[in-house]
C-alpha cells in the first residue's frame, strides 16, 4: 500500500480512535467506573469484539453511508473523515455530547454539496428516522428486561456475594456483545467513506476463504477503536455512569444489554434476512449512536423508577448535540473540502 | 453444599463466613440470657462463669471473622457499591456482642444483689434482648438473600424493642419503689440500663437496615 493511501485514511484512524476512546465508555464505563470490571479485561474484552463486530458485521451500515454520499475520490474521503473527527474531538473538548455517527453523516452531506453529489433524500429520512428510533427503542428494550430481570433475582434470592460475583461475569459478557455490536455498526463511520476508494485488494486465505479489500479495510479501523479504547477510554469510562441517574451495576448490565441489542438490530445483516424471509418489515442497517442508546435505555429505566431521579438537565444537553453535530460537521467538511481543492490543490471529487 | 464452579468458590467461602459470623450473633445472645439465668440462680457461680468464658470465645472468633471478611471483601474489591453498607452492618452486628460480654464482665466484677422479687423482670428483659438480637439477625441474613424479608424482621426488632422498654421501665420503678438503700437502687437501674442497651443497639441496626435494602433494591 501506498504511503499517500495509509495517510489518507489516517483521518479514518484518528476518527476510530476517538471512537473507541469515547464509545468504549458506554459498553463498559459502568462496569469498570464502579470497579465491578477491571480496566484491563474491559478493554482486553472490549477491543477483540469490536475488531470481530467491523470485520464481521461491518458492511450492512456502511451500504447505507454509500448510499448516502458515495465519496470517490481519496483527498475526499480523507476530508469527510477529518472533517467527522475534527468536530467530534472539538465538541468533547467543548464538553458536549458527541455521536461519530452524526459526525460523519453530516461530513458526508457536507462532501455532496461540495460535490454537487445529490443526497439521497430516502436514505437521509431513514437515517434521521433511525436516530430518533434508537433512543426510544433502547428505552422500550431497558424497560421490560429491568422489570424481568427485577422479578428474577426476587425469585432466585441470590446471596449478595454470589450476586455480585454473577454480575461481573454478566457485565463481561454483555460488553463483549456491546463491544461486538459496537464495532458492526459503527466501523462504517471510521471506514465507511474509504470503502469506494480503499487501497487494499482482495486476498485468498484458503481456497474457499477470502479476505476481501473492505474486511482488510474494516480490520485496520477496528484495530484504530482497539487502540482508541487501549490509551484513552479510562479516563472516559472512569467518568462515566452517574451523569444521567444513579445507576446500581445490575441496572447497568441491563442498560449494556439494551444499548447492544438496539446497536445490533441496526447492524445485523443476519437479522435483516431472518426478518425479509418471515415476511415481516425489516429494520435499516444505519450506524446509531450508541450513547444515545445507552441514554435511552437509562431513561426508560428512569421512568419506570417514577422519573425522579432523572437529571433532565443532562439530556436537554445530550438533546442538542444531536442537532448541532450534524449540522458543525458538515460546515467544517465544507470548508476544508474549499481548502484542499483551491489551497492544497487535491483532488476532493471525481 | 453443591457443586461449585471454581470461579465462585472463593464467593461461597465469603458467604458462608458471614454465616458464621451471624450464627455467632446469635449464639452470643442465647448464651448471655443463660448467663444472667445462672447469676441469677446461684451468684458469679460455675454456671455464670461457664456463660462468661463462652460469649468471651465467641466474640474472639467474631471479630476475627469479621476482621477476615472484611479484608476479603476489600482486596477482592467485592459489592463495591454496598460494601461500606455491608461493613458497617458487620460492625454494627459485633457490637451486639461486646455489649453481651461487656456485661457479663460488669456482672462478674460488681456482683450486684439482685433481691428476688426482680429476679422475673431481670430475666424477662434479657429474654426480650436475647429475642431482639435473633431477630436483627434474621434481618441481617435477609438482607444478605432475601430483601423482601428484610421489613419483616426489622418490625419485629422495633416491637420486640418497644417491649423490652416497657419491662425496663415497669422494673425500675419497682426497684426505685423498694424497701432497699438508694446506693442498691442506683446499682440496679444501672444494670437494667445495661441489659436494655441490647435491644436499642438492635433498635439501631434494624433501622439502618432499613436504609441499605432500598440502596440494595436494583
Amino acid at each position: 500500500m501506498e504511503i499517500a493511501a495509509l495517510l489518507a485514511l489516517s483521518s479514518g484512524l484518528f476518527l476510530g480512535w476517538s471512537l473507541g476512546a469515547n464509545d468504549a465508555a458506554n459498553v463498559f464505563g459502568t462496569a469498570v467506573g464502579t470497579r465491578m470490571v477491571k480496566f484491563s479485561t474491559a478493554a482486553i474484552v472490549c477491543s477483540i469484539f469490536v475488531v470481530l463486530g467491523a470485520v464481521f458485521s461491518g458492511s450492512g451500515t456502511t451500504d447505507t453511508l454509500g448510499k448516502l454520499g458515495a465519496i470517490n475520490a481519496l483527498g475526499g474521503a480523507f476530508v469527510a473523515a477529518f472533517a467527522a473527527a475534527i468536530t467530534v474531538y472539538w465538541m468533547t473538548k467543548a464538553g458536549l455530547p458527541v455521536s461519530t455517527s452524526q459526525a460523519i453523516v453530516g461530513a458526508i452531506i457536507g462532501w455532496n454539496v461540495f460535490s454537487g453529489s445529490p443526497t439521497d433524500s430516502q436514505t437521509l429520512i431513514k437515517i434521521l428516522t433511525t436516530w430518533i428510533a434508537c433512543p426510544i427503542l433502547a428505552a422500550l428494550i431497558a424497560a421490560p428486561l429491568f422489570k424481568l430481570t427485577q422479578a428474577y433475582l426476587r425469585w432466585a434470592k441470590f446471596h449478595i456475594l454470589r450476586l455480585d460475583a454473577y454480575t461481573r461475569v454478566a457485565l463481561i459478557f454483555a460488553g463483549g456483545f456491546g463491544a461486538y455490536s459496537l464495532g458492526a455498526n459503527n466501523i462504517a463511520n471510521v471506514m465507511g467513506v474509504f470503502v469506494e476508494v480503499s487501497p487494499f485488494s482482495d486476498f485468498d486465505i484458503t481456497h474457499y476463504l477470502t479476505f476481501t479489500s473492505i474486511q482488510q479495510l474494516f480490520l485496520l479501523g477496528g484495530i484504530s477503536i482497539a487502540v482508541g479504547v487501549f490509551t484513552y477510554s479510562k479516563k472516559v469510562m472512569l467518568t462515566v455512569g452517574t451523569d444521567i441517574l444513579p445507576l446500581s451495576p445490575v441496572a447497568a448490565w441491563v442498560i449494556v444489554i439494551s444499548h447492544s441489542i438496539v446497536l445490533f438490530m441496526f447492524a445485523s445483516q443476519g437479522l435483516e434476512a431472518f426478518l425479509k424471509d418471515a415476511g415481516l418489515p425489516t429494520i435499516p442497517l444505519v450506524p446509531v449512536s450508541s450513547s444515545q442508546a445507552v441514554v435511552g435505555a437509562v431513561i426508560g429505566i428512569g421512568l419506570l423508577k417514577g422519573g425522579k431521579e432523572i437529571h433532565w438537565q443532562t439530556i436537554g444537553r445530550i438533546s442538542a448535540g444531536w442537532v448541532v453535530t450534524p449540522l458543525a460537521s458538515a460546515l467544517v467538511c465544507y470548508i476544508m473540502l474549499f481548502f484542499s481543492q483551491n489551497v492544497f490543490l487535491q483532488d476532493v471529487y471525481h | 453444599m453443591g457443586k461449585v464452579s471454581p470461579l465462585f468458590r472463593r464467593t461461597r467461602l465469603i458467604e458462608a463466613r458471614i454465616d458464621e459470623f451471624l450464627d455467632h450473633i446469635s449464639e452470643s445472645g442465647i448464651i448471655f440470657r443463660r448467663a444472667v439465668k445462672g447469676y441469677l440462680q446461684s451468684g458469679p457461680a460455675e454456671e455464670f462463669d461457664d456463660a462468661m468464658l463462652h460469649i468471651d470465645d465467641i466474640e474472639s472468633r467474631a471479630d476475627e471473622l469479621r476482621r477476615t471478611i472484611e479484608a476479603e471483601l476489600y482486596e477482592r474489591t467485592l459489592i463495591p457499591d454496598l460494601r461500606a453498607d455491608v461493613l458497617t452492618l458487620l460492625e454494627d452486628m459485633d457490637n451486639l456482642i461486646n455489649v453481651c460480654e461487656a456485661n457479663c464482665y460488669r456482672f462478674s466484677i460488681e456482683t450486684p444483689e439482685i433481691p428476688e422479687e426482680f429476679h422475673q423482670d431481670f430475666n424477662n428483659l434479657t429474654e426480650t434482648a436475647s429475642e431482639c438480637i435473633d431477630a436483627v439477625v434474621m434481618a441481617g441474613r435477609a438482607y444478605f438473600r432475601n430483601i423482601q424479608a428484610v421489613r419483616d424482621h426489622t418490625h419485629k426488632v422495633i416491637l420486640l424493642e418497644s417491649e423490652a422498654d416497657k419491662i425496663s421501665t415497669k422494673l425500675k420503678r419497682a426497684i426505685f419503689a423498694a424497701d432497699i438503700p438508694k446506693v442498691e437502687k442506683i446499682h440496679l437501674r444501672y444494670f437494667v440500663d445495661r441489659i436494655d442497651e441490647l435491644p436499642n443497639a438492635a433498635e439501631d441496626i434494624a433501622d439502618q437496615l432499613g436504609i441499605f435494602t432500598v440502596k440494595r433494591s436494583i
